[in-house]
């Protein structure tokens, strides 16, 4: 057994699409290119491909580091490599930035070629079923008729899903990690606090600060200071900050005292330096429309019937975002319509970011899985 | 939950068993058991296990496992979906002994259990020469035993006339051979059949 290692260098590629996309929020893309990244070979029988799909923030970039930029490491590294639990000797991994993305794929900062100026408020409203539909004409240009595997953590986990319901014949194993079938009133008005930050921001500008020159980076900072507190648990957050005051004593003032405060900003701030305001709206609203129980009267497991593949299902103790429960649903569904399903509910104090760390028990049931899938 | 593994208790908990069925094993370990089934009866399976490293090895042998603990019940898995509930030398195991035994007669059409006898005449022996019994279907010592309950033939067969408890079939064995008479002094190991 040979050390896990990198997938090293790694180039970002681009594919642009001329067939027009219909996109569920009737808006149109006549045109459209994505950015991804691949890792490991395909097989002659090309029946090796593992799709990564991203959450919230995410990108294409899932493993290895640029050539130019040593330190930028995918974001699921520590998943994706030569002895790792996605084992690149045997899969050839896929990582797409979606699209309304902001690494590369068509999205609003990007240039209508209608009209010449940057899409802005005029980009279209993108669905988790629309980032499907672009990511299989991605395949279908890459060769791959079916895939192994569809693997993704929180909103990556909803398209790995929501692939098996769209095209039940493509996917042969989905993983879908501490995900839900939908997303709680709880979730959505987190998610609705994180918007309206920053569609108050005056340098929002109705979503066409570009022309502005500005961004909208307070608005960017509370919306990712909103998430991240729920990304973590208070445990993680009370081991890590604490009330750890920055001066040793109160000072009773609206500066940074707690440390807490201090990572907040910090996090939020960069934050704002690199995210697109408008990617950040539209992924929310992706996320809060996501049901595929909607057009079946919310019965979940009529809305489960078509998925044909096999199924691992991830979810972590103290992950209060999405938290067992959920994915539970999501298994109940899958066992109700007879797929092979298997569900692990990993003790990890992380809360939902929990599905980006390297555990040993989550690592080593993802292990356990991708080793039985079969690519011959 | 921990399971040591007997050959005959499986293969008579197959004979029990009609090809193609759904089949629910609680504390199902590394799965050995849901295994058999598939192979020998061509049954749909799902385990639940509470142990990591239970499910990884579930997981690895291509079964499928629900990570629950048992002594929180059955929630999320319907109302007579399974054709047979199954739990092989975990009862003795589980708290909630009484709940456990209506979540399978819930979820299942029949119930089918083993456990220890702690009434066989080896472990009175034990007993007798003052110490708890040890042997190959109590494999642990009193300070390491994952077992909670310490129950007999004689005392589970009269649980299930006090809830209801229908035994469709019971049997009893020692070192895998059938015992005919006097079960509750001569058998080891217990299988019963259950339903309402």
């Amino acid at each position: 057994m040979t050390q896990p290692q990198s997938v090293g260098v790694v180039t970002p590629q681009r594919l642009r699409f001329t067939e027009p996309l219909a996109l569920r929020s009737g808006g149109r893309l006549d045109e459209y290119e994505l950015v991804y990244e691949t890792y490991g070979e395909l097989n002659a029988a090309r029946s090796n491909a593992v799709l990564v799909c991203h959450a919230l923030s995410g990108s294409h970039h899932v493993a290895g580091h640029y050539a130019d930029a040593p330190n930028n490491i995918g974001w699921w590294d520590n998943l994706v490599g030569p002895g790792k639990p996605l084992d690149t000797r045997k899969f050839f991994v896929i990582g797409v930035n979606n699209l309304g993305g902001c690494y590369g794929s068509t999205g609003p900062a990007s240039v209508n070629p209608a009209t010449g100026q940057p899409y802005g408020a005029e980009f279209p409203f993108v669905s988790v079923e629309d980032w499907v539909e672009s990511q299989a004409r991605l395949a279908d240009a890459l060769g791959i008729e079916r895939f192994a595997a569809i693997v993704g953590g929180s909103l990556g986990g909803m398209q790995a899903l929501s692939w098996t319901l769209l095209y039940p014949d493509r996917v042969g194993h989905a993983v879908v990690i501490a995900a839900s079938p939908k997303l709680s009133a709880e979730n959505i008005a987190f998610n609705e606090v994180a918007r309206q930050a920053i569609l108050t921001d005056p340098d929002f500008h109705g979503g066409n600060f570009y022309a502005h020159g500005v961004v909208p980076e307070r608005g960017l900072k509370l919306a990712r200071m909103v998430g991240h507190i729920t990304y973590l648990s208070d445990d993680a957050m009370a081991e890590k900050f604490g009330r750890s005051l920055r001066h040793g004593k109160q000072v009773f003032s609206y500066d940074v005292e707690f440390e807490i405060e201090s990572y907040l900003r910090y996090q939020g701030k960069k934050f704002a330096g690199y995210f697109d305001a408008n990617t950040y709206l539209l992924t929310t609203k992706a996320l809060d429309y996501f049901d595929p129980a909607f057009e079946h009267a919310g019965n979940l497991n009529a809305a489960l019937a078509a998925a044909q593949a096999d199924f691992l299902v991830v979810s972590f103790t103290t992950d209060w975002r999405f938290p067992p429960e959920r994915s539970r649903e999501i298994v109940s569904a899958l066992m109700h319509n007879r797929r092979h399903v298997s569900y692990a509910e990993v003790e990890c104090a992380a809360g939902h970011d929990s599905f980006l760390l390297d555990d040993a028990q989550y690592h080593g049931v993802l292990s356990a899985y991708f080793d039985r899938i079969e690519v011959r | 939950m921990t399971k040591t593994s007997l050959r005959y208790d499986h293969e008579v908990i197959a004979a029990w068993i009609e090809p193609g069925e759904r089949v629910l094993d609680l504390g199902c370990g590394d799965g050995q058991l849901l295994r058999y089934l598939e192979n020998s009866r061509q049954v749909l399976g799902y385990g639940v296990e509470k142990s990591p490293e239970g499910v990884r090895a579930c997981v690895a042998n291509g079964v499928n496992v629900m990570q629950i603990d048992l002594e929180k019940g059955l929630a999320g898995f319907e109302d007579g979906f399974f054709d047979h509930v199954i739990m092989s030398l975990s009862l003795q195991a589980v708290h909630n002994t009484v709940g456990i035994l209506e979540e399978m007669l819930r979820v299942g059409r029949e119930a089918v259990v083993s456990f220890p006898n702690f009434a066989y005449w080896r472990h009175r022996q034990a007993i007798l020469n003052g110490h708890m019994p040890v042997g190959e279907d109590l494999p642990y010592q009193w300070y390491n035993t994952p077992n909670v309950r310490f129950f007999t033939i004689a005392d589970f067969e009269a649980l299930c006339e006090m809830h209801g408890i229908v035994i469709r079939e019971g049997l009893g064995f020692d070192r895998g051979e059938l015992v005919k008479e006097e079960p509750n002094f001569l058998a080891s190991v217990a299988l019963y059949r259950l339903g309402r």
